[in-house]
């Protein structure tokens, strides 16, 4: 049997393929301006057992009939975090457009969970942003934060969009670039942090979504939690992998 | 509605272009939440009437009602007696805002971090679109929360708004407050009906509410049966509807409802299979026609079992009022002590609360609490921490929320409840 599961987010298509025993497939896309039409074309040409979808488009898929049936992210991530590290106790997603903190039970069920969906200023976007303000993809973003010497400086703004500006004209002042972006970085962090400690930080806290690619939030994180997080080699698949092992279990 | 109120509408000043579009979405989105449900019991359609009517025959009643001389009396809160008003010959109306609608006319004025509830019912007078308020001859707000409490002397420069103190705790000095409060209440009732409040007429209100309460209470009852005999949302709507339904054919209505309800729990019919999730509902009300998070909740299959708030079993809270002999005082002191008991936020300290969500996790057996409550409602947002905690202490898993009426932030809170559903 092959079963597969589809994260549709807001900015990026996570594709999983399971088989029983191991990935078969990985895959993640940009999402566009149609998801659907992304989703159908990341799917074409093979058909899968089971499909179960997750993420912020999952009912959407159901509709056209891309998928079978769905679990929300919260549930996804927990199954796809325990399956990769069967001790997890929390994961930390950040997504392009939101971001959560999951508490697994033993098992992989979901107990308690916190989003924040209605401001951008703790998302992925919020960096890209920021990146693209200062002429940087993300990567180089990240980089160039790292590189900072000296402390970060921080942004008055709590606003996704008046802190764009306002961090083009720190540097437009005169500030050094690394530390205004390590600024930024650092404001996420916070942020997250907080969310974290919310539901309380545990031991092995997983780190995925998009964010858990960028080193320089890891680093800050770490260093804010006082805890070591645990990237998974794709953490933008997490969603779509637990997904697709719930298919797999479905009678 | 098949009558044309539009004459009736337009006599009450309302403005017309926007009631027009009001009313022309309000069908659309009860056919949306409601008529796809299986197994509705026949007694709802009786509800659905009165939604379909829902600013038509009962407003036509009103208005015939001031023709003869008679009086009504808008209100916010359950502290305010529909008994002491039905016992001078007036009509009880509450006017608490559920519509996203009116809430951008209210923003024009009032500072957008005020609660919906205020927002949508301080709209619907700005903008002149609920008749409701039209018919009022008086306002009665209270001093519950903050909100309300500041917003009353703004209301009150756009229809009179008379204001009765609610305190802030029950000791005995703060029941011998409110005691006079209900006493200062009689005297206002009287002088704008130009009726007197009597020991017959009030013990006459008491008993034709007791009756409405009682109706309520079995309809509470019978959800508690597994499977429930009624979903959530249909059993939303007579709770919703009995903030401005005639008292006399509400309670009518509402026995025969649960006549038809008994017999389900009788044959073991529900809505729902047994083994569907049961989620008791605990926070701030759910007034008409804020149909979402009963909604959202059973969209997932679960089934809303009962609900600890203003529209749910906080309304029905001390019971049936004792009818002591004594004269006025004595009833209004009775009144008062049944009313007490209703524990709502306003008050510090409400530990009283907490007991009631823990039992009626156990009466209704419920696999989880959804703590929903307005956002910027300090009393509310910020019980919920302890009410949190209480629930995480006895092992019950709840999920805590705050939002508003708006479409936008429905698919957030979609996401919530579905993922604290699965983790059930």
């Amino acid at each position: 049997m092959l079963t597969a599961g589809l994260d549709i987010g807001s900015r990026t298509i996570a594709l999983v393929a399971w088989d029983g025993s191991q990935t078969v497939r990985e895959e993640v896309v940009d999402t566009g301006s149609d998801p659907y039409r992304s989703a159908f074309g990341l799917l074409a040409g093979q058909a899968y057992d089971r499909l179960v979808a997750t993420g912020y488009g999952r009912h959407l898929a159901v509709e056209r009939s891309l998928a079978c049936e769905v679990i929300t992210e919260i549930k996804a991530y927990a199954l796809g975090a325990y399956h990769l590290y069967p001790d997890v106790q929390t994961v930390l997603d950040v997504g392009g457009q939101d971001t959560k903190v999951i508490v697994v039970r033993p098992g992989g069920g979901a107990s308690q969970f916190e989003m924040n969906d209605r401001c951008a200023a703790g998302t992925g976007r919020f960096l890209e942003n920021m990146a693209r303000a200062l002429g940087m993809d993300v990567a180089g973003f990240a980089a160039h934060a790292l590189e900072a010497d000296g402390m970060p400086v921080r942004l008055s703004s709590t606003c996704a969009v008046f802190a764009e500006s306002e961090a083009v004209s720190l540097i437009g002042r005169g500030e050094d670039s690394r530390r205004v972006a390590l600024g930024i970085h650092r404001a996420i962090a916070t942020r997250l942090a907080g969310m974290v400690r919310r539901v309380g930080p545990r031991e092995r806290c997983v780190f995925a979504g998009g964010g858990a690619l960028n080193p320089c939030l890891r680093q800050l994180l770490e260093g804010e939690l006082g805890l070591p997080l645990s990237v998974p080699a794709d953490p933008q698949t997490v969603g779509a992998l637990g997904a697709a092992l719930y298919a797999f279990t479905r009678p | 509605m098949t009558t044309d109120y539009h004459a009736m509408w337009q006599e009450l000043g309302l403005n017309m272009p926007q009631h027009d579009t009001l009313m022309a979405a309000l069908p659309a989105i009860f056919g949306n939440v409601y008529l796809g449900q299986p197994q509705r019991p026949q007694g709802m359609g009786y509800y659905d009437f009165v939604v379909s009517e829902i600013h038509g025959l009962r407003v036509k009643e009103l208005v015939d009602h001031k023709a003869k001389g008679g009086k009504v009396f808008g209100n916010f809160c359950v502290y305010v007696p529909e008994e002491v008003i039905l016992a001078a010959g007036g009509v009880a109306v509450g006017l608490c805002g559920g519509a996203d609608f009116s809430v951008p006319v209210a923003e024009q004025l009032l500072p957008r971090n005020t609660c919906a509830l205020i927002k949508s019912a301080v709209g619907f007078k700005l903008g002149g679109t609920c008749p409701y308020f039209q018919v009022s001859d008086l306002i009665v707000g209270e001093t519950t929360c903050d909100g309300k409490k500041k917003t009353w002397e703004i209301l009150d420069e756009y229809v009179p708004t008379y204001v009765m103190d609610l305190p802030n705790s029950r000791t005995e000095a703060d029941r011998a407050l409110w005691i006079g409060e209900l006493k200062r209440f009689v005297d206002k009732v009287e002088a704008v009906t130009g009726n007197r409040v009597t020991t017959e007429s009030l013990g006459d209100a008491v008993q034709l509410v007791n009756r409405k309460r009682a109706a309520l209470q079995r309809l509470f009852d019978l959800r508690k049966a597994r499977p429930s005999p009624i979903s959530g949302l249909d059993a939303l709507l007579p709770v919703q509807i009995s903030f401005y339904d005639d008292p006399v054919r509400f309670t009518q209505k509402l026995d025969e409802l649960c006549n038809e309800l008994e017999e389900r729990v009788r044959a073991g019919r529900g809505v729902a299979p047994a083994s569907a999730r049961r989620i008791l509902y605990s926070g701030t009300p759910m007034p008409i026609p804020f149909w979402t998070i009963a909604s959202l909740i059973e969209a997932t299959g679960a089934v809303l079992v009962a609900e600890e708030s203003c529209t749910g079993t906080r309304l029905l809270a001390g019971g049936q009022t004792a009818m002591p002999g004594g004269g006025l005082a004595a009833q209004l002191a009775a009144l008062a002590n049944r009313q007490l008991q209703t524990n709502c936020a306003c008050f510090t300290p409400n530990d009283g609360r907490t007991d009631d969500i823990l039992r009626m996790v156990d009466e209704y057996q419920a696999d989880g609490v959804i703590h929903f409550s307005l956002s910027f409602c300090a009393p509310y947002n910020l019980e919920a921490v302890r009410v949190r905690q209480a629930l995480q202490k006895a092992g019950v898993p709840v999920l805590v929320l705050d939002g508003d009426y708006s479409e936008e932030q429905a698919g957030q809170l979609k996401t919530r409840i579905e993922a604290f559903v699965e983790t059930l």
